[in-house]
């Protein structure tokens, strides 16, 4: 009989083989909305498989131990994972790459001090591993510690940068992969790797601090990708299938939202990462000195504009996220068409902090999705648009980065709003977007501005809708 | 040790191909979904922080060390899929009239 010479092992085995099948399938189905949730289902399924089926391996000491921290921690991730609002969801997604990240780092020096008797060698394949594991999950949780600080607020979203800086974070890079050399030359000390994930911790601070807000959908990627390589290191550390798929399918997951990200900017990566974007390139002066001819409107007016249209284009952007306007603006489209006005809402690729924000809140706000239109899908419908709602976005309606060669910008797509009949800009002040840089777009002569929170002014909007 | 490494490296190699072709179909309008989706699947370092916290014999600190491994590998399997569940229940398809809300 086969069956009876299963051991218990293989039993292992084969339960993770049901998890990796399952974290497939679960990515399989998120390329379809409506099965989507059922594809996070199978996902979950499969980790508690995979869990329950880890308990069970031969020798396992602790498990008492094991299971109160497990039986601690499990409220605290599912209370944050419920209490977090939507429009928090950037600092969300990096405290998790941050932890995933942080998990990898301690088990692989866990493993190190474990495996690496004085005396012995380690073979070359598993100090590599325990070196790139941690070496990658520490950079991964120390920037992505920096970049939710960034986007909760707690420290300035603006670049922060200090003299010599790619040197010398190139310099500790290099320094961080001299140890790493060493230990897998032989010199497997736990001292060395102490310093090794020192060095990491100290080069993901530093890497992500001077990367400005507008740039952080690339940053939230690359980290995702930084934290799925570096449990997939891990599984090489322990041997373990499991962990290298599960790992390596996040580690190609964020390489690709990446690539997508910086190609959306119309930037390369490494532009992104060490370019420091937009700090110094416009001063204030240049800023003040173009922005003469700007309209400031009334709600009342853009109300009229708006129920008389035939087509309105919403653009939202960061803006709607941090004023969480995306309630009041799914009801003002509602009334419009309730008065027969086509609504539709173009979402740049890059607009907010992560792949995909402003998808998700509006999601939140009940937009049916059908109703969300990509930027190469909606970029044609503007020369038929009647009114282009401009909310909170700026930087991805820029039309300097289609024409103005010594624009930072430039070459970046967008989204051609200037193509519209009439463009209303919902904006909370002057002051120039994320990059810093001036708009075009706001002293376009079809351009009206309608200045405030823009929350409370769709709110207006909406009563002046009621009544026009 | 080789043998086992280069079998290591194909998986590995294999899964990269894998996943650029699985994800490459999923709608930018599920990227925040994807992100915190695979941000739950690489939660599966906690399967590698149990085995490295069940090895008997550990000086204390280390197991200190490796249970934090354990709390830090935990949240990020249940915060990951919860949060990733309450954002995929929200997309949803337009329907006509009031009947939009009756669909949770």
């Amino acid at each position: 009989m086969i069956v009876a010479s299963i051991s218990r092992g293989d039993w292992i085995s084969l339960a993770y083989i049901v998890a990796i099948v399952s974290f497939i399938l679960a990515l399989r189905f998120l390329s379809n909305p409506a099965h989507a949730r059922k594809g996070n289902l199978i996902g979950a399924f499969g980790m508690g498989v995979a869990i329950v089926a880890t308990f069970f391996q031969p020798g396992l000491k602790n498990i008492a131990a094991i299971l109160i921290v497990m039986a601690l921690a499990t409220p605290i991730g599912a209370y944050a994972a419920r209490a977090v609002k939507m429009t928090a969801m950037p600092q969300m997604v990096a405290l998790f790459n941050g932890v995933g990240g942080g998990a990898a780092a301690l088990v692989a020096f866990a493993d190190f001090h474990n495996s690496a008797p004085p005396a012995a060698r380690l073979p070359l394949n598993s100090s590599i591993a325990i070196v790139l594991s941690a070496l990658i999950g520490s950079i991964s949780f120390a920037g992505s510690m920096i970049a939710f600080a960034k986007l909760q607020e707690l420290i300035g979203g603006r670049p922060i940068q200090y003299p010599g800086q790619r040197f010398g974070n190139l310099g500790l890079l290099g320094a961080v992969f001299a140890l790493g050399i060493a230990i897998v030359a032989g010199y497997e000390h736990q001292l060395i790797l102490g310093l090794i994930i020192i060095g990491a911790l100290a080069f993901g601070v530093l890497f992500v601090l001077p990367i400005g807000g507008a740039d952080m959908p690339v940053v939230i990627a690359l980290l995702n990708a930084f934290t799925g390589v570096a449990a997939s290191a891990t599984g090489f550390v322990l041997h373990q299938n499991v962990l290298i798929v599960a790992g390596m399918l996040v580690g190609a997951s964020g390489t690709l939202l990446t690539l997508m990200m910086a190609r959306a900017m119309g930037r390369s990566i490494a532009n992104v990462l060490f370019g420091a974007f937009g700090t110094l390139q416009v001063s204030a002066e240049q800023v003040a000195a173009s922005g003469g001819a700007v309209r400031p409107t009334t709600p009342e007016d853009v109300a009229v504009m708006l129920a008389y249209a035939q087509r309105v284009v919403i653009v939202p952007g960061y803006g709607l996220a941090v004023a969480q306007a995306q309630h009041a603006v799914r009801e003002l489209a509602d009334q419009l068409e309730k008065r027969g006005v086509d609504v539709k809402y173009a979402i740049h690729p890059v607009a907010g902090r992560m792949p995909g924000h402003m998808n998700v809140l509006l999601a939140e706000a009940n937009v049916p999705y059908d109703q969300l239109k990509e930027m190469d899908e909606i970029n044609p419908a503007f020369d038929q648009t009647d009114v282009a709602l401009v909310i909170g976005a700026n930087d991805v309606t820029n039309p300097a980065a289609r024409s103005d060669t010594s624009s930072p910008i430039y070459g970046m797509p967008i989204l051609n709003v200037d193509h519209a009949h009439n463009v209303v800009v919902l904006k909370r002040s002057m002051n120039p977007g994320f990059a810093g840089i001036d708009n075009p777009l706001f002293v376009d002569p079809k351009t009206v501005m309608l200045f405030g929170d823009a929350k409370s002014s769709v709110e207006k909007l909406i009563s002046a809708v009621k009544t026009a | 040790m080789t043998g086992s490494f280069l079998i290591e490296l194909t998986v590995l190699i294999l899964a990269g191909f894998l996943g650029l072709e699985v994800i490459s179909k999923v709608p930018t309008l599920l990227h925040t979904p994807l992100m915190s989706g695979t941000n739950a699947i690489h939660g599966i370092v906690l399967v590698g922080a149990i085995v490295v916290a069940g090895i008997p014999g550990q000086p204390f600190w280390l197991h200190v060390v490796t249970l934090a491994a354990v709390a830090l590998g935990t949240g990020n399997v249940v915060g990951g899929f919860v949060v990733t569940d309450r954002m995929l229940q929200m997309f949803r398809r337009r329907k006509p009239g009031p009947e939009a809300e009756k669909t949770e």
